[in-house]
């Protein structure tokens, strides 16, 4: 079963920081089918936004029939969805892209799991996933959100950009404060921190997997706004282009050019 | 009761179509729509070789509509050919598929090269605003628009949409200049050249810089154009510009549009065009007609 467009129901919402919210989504065939790593496409209730917001999944509990997202609101439709209480109505589509190949890890090796800023959400389903040695590392600006529920996955390292809070700089930093070791890592976050990671793991020799993130429209590999640069032609665009939302939004680091 | 409808020719189950660009050739919302329920399936534009588009930001979400700068990226003609047109095959609709180029060659290649492929119609993209080399260059002036559609007629096998631009101060004038030089039927309207500034980061919402404005905040400006050039050719139009209901596509049909296309909306309805082939149907029943014929530019 393919992606579907669907009216959901939301079962619950927090606020985790100032502006960033945990909202659990009814939606039973899509809570059974959703991997780590994969995203849904939330559409706003306002005719006068077209375009869905593409939110990565946070958490999946199939049990229940709930997926978890949590975002943060930088808008007016993720300001909308802010809003949003027990019982509402929500538009979604999913689930869409490729998750993590989380069949990559494994016992016996040793994996980074990477979240910066908002891109820490989708690490924590990936955690709960992942069967290896974790070290979760998360980048904040300053407020930290959803670190105290990695716990029970692996190690926590934090790093903040003001210090407030564990390593001071950015997760990088954190790896070379704790002189952390690994043989895969998983990482989704701002483009700047992928970008360093890709030449990080190039450096050590390390697999690697980057979450990429961009503009949508259609969220299913029609529409083509949200290519990213890959570094061999790709079989689909015959173009060195790929499609974040179809073909990722996850890849391996030396597929894609950041 | 009649959805049938005629164009230069090629009879279409009914008058829905998709707009080139935001349907790619199918195979991902035929996921999720019944692509034999649709009148045709307009391919995104193909050109003779593969193009990479522009770099991204390729759209940004403007009030009630959208601005894109794709770019025009396409796979080429030969992937094209070899692995959309064979997918497409597997429907019962018709296949009509959007051709670009940076040169009157480019164009006329494209057209030689789907001559002997299993192609309904082919439609000319003389109107993308998007790309620094043909496209819109072709679409601006009346002299050069009569020119592009006799070169495309003397190669084409199939019947020759030309797609319009409304960045233009008389859509009539260029709708006139294909009639004459020979084109079967006229798409419209392509996007309306916009541009949008990100206020946080100070810079253009599209890497671009402009990008072409689509989805329900043109509608307006499309069925004025449509109704426009109903008036001032003979040949068949298909209409298109933020169709997203029924009642619009009732709309263009009303003013003059033999077919619709729904492009936009497919964003943010993926079954918008299933739902307007339905729609089409009821509102015939409703209002106790039995032919989609009746209702094309019954407006005056």
């Amino acid at each position: 079963m393919a992606q579907k467009k669907v009216t959901a129901c939301v079962a619950g919402q927090m606020r985790l920081t100032e502006d960033v919210y945990s909202m659990w989504i009814e939606e039973p065939e899509m809570a059974s089918q959703a991997k780590p790593g994969q995203f849904i496409s939330v559409y706003t209730k306002d005719g006068a936004k077209l375009l869905p917001r593409p939110i990565s999944i946070c958490e999946i509990n199939p049990a229940d029939g709930q997926l978890r997202i949590v975002y943060r609101v930088v808008g007016a439709g993720t300001e909308e969805f802010s809003h949003y209480q027990a019982g509402d109505s929500i538009e979604i589509m999913g689930p869409l892209g490729n998750g993590f190949p989380v069949e990559t890890a494994g016992e016996g090796r040793k994996a980074f799991l990477i979240g910066g800023g908002i891109g820490i959400p989708p690490m924590l389903e990936l955690a709960k996933q992942l069967n290896c040695e974790k070290q979760v590392i998360l980048g904040y600006r300053d407020v930290l959100f959803l670190q105290d529920e990695f716990e029970p996955y692996g190690t926590v390292y934090v790093a903040t950009e003001d210090g407030s809070a564990g390593t001071k700089g950015n997760v990088l930093d954190a790896i070379n404060e704790n002189d952390l070791k690994a043989d895969v890592i998983y990482a989704c976050g701002p483009t700047p921190m992928l970008r360093a990671l890709k030449a990080y793991a190039a450096e050590k020799n390390i697999e690697c997997y980057l979450s990429l993130e961009e503009k949508m429209a259609c969220g299913i590999g029609a529409c083509l706004a949200c290519v990213c640069k890959t570094k061999e032609i790709d079989e689909h665009s015959q173009v060195h282009n790929k499609r974040i939302c179809k073909d990722g939004p996850v890849f391996r680091a030396e597929e894609v050019e950041l | 009761m009649n959805l049938k409808v005629n164009l230069a020719g090629v009879e279409l189950k009914n008058p829905v179509m998709t707009a080139s660009g935001t349907f790619g050739s199918g195979a991902e919302y035929g996921e999720m729509v019944d692509l034999n329920k649709l009148g045709a399936v307009v391919t995104k534009g193909v050109a003779n070789v593969p193009w990479p588009g522009n770099p991204t930001p390729r759209i940004a979400e403007t009030y009630g509509g959208m601005i894109n700068a794709i770019g025009l990226q396409n796979p080429g003609m030969e992937v094209f050919i070899k692995r959309d047109i064979p997918f497409l095959k597997q429907y019962d609709t018709k296949i009509i598929v959007n051709v670009c180029g940076k040169t009157t060659e480019d164009y006329l290649e494209v057209v030689e090269r789907l001559g002997d492929e299993p192609v309904d119609m082919l439609e000319i993209n003389i109107s993308c605003p998007n790309v620094k080399e043909g496209g819109i260059a072709f679409g601006q002036d009346p002299k050069a628009v009569e020119a592009i559609t006799r070169e495309v007629k003397k190669y084409a096998k199939q019947p020759v949409i030309m797609k319009l631009s409304p960045n233009v101060t008389d859509i009539a004038e260029m709708a006139r200049a294909a009639e004459a030089g020979g084109a079967d039927v006229l798409s419209l309207i392509n996007t309306l050249t916009g541009m949008k500034i990100d206020v946080n980061k100070r810079t253009f919402a599209v890497a671009n810089r402009t990008g072409g404005l689509s989805g329900p905040a043109v509608k307006p400006v499309a069925v004025r154009m449509v109704y426009q050039v109903a008036n001032a050719v003979k040949v068949p139009i298909i209409g298109m510009g933020g169709i997203s209901n029924t009642e619009d596509a009732l709309e263009f049909i009303l003013a003059g549009a033999t077919a619709v296309s729904v492009g936009t909306a497919n964003f943010y309805n993926p079954y918008a065009t299933v739902e307007i082939a339905q729609g089409l149907e009821a509102y015939l029943r409703k209002n106790q007609m039995d032919d989609i014929n009746q209702l094309i530019g019954a407006v005056r």
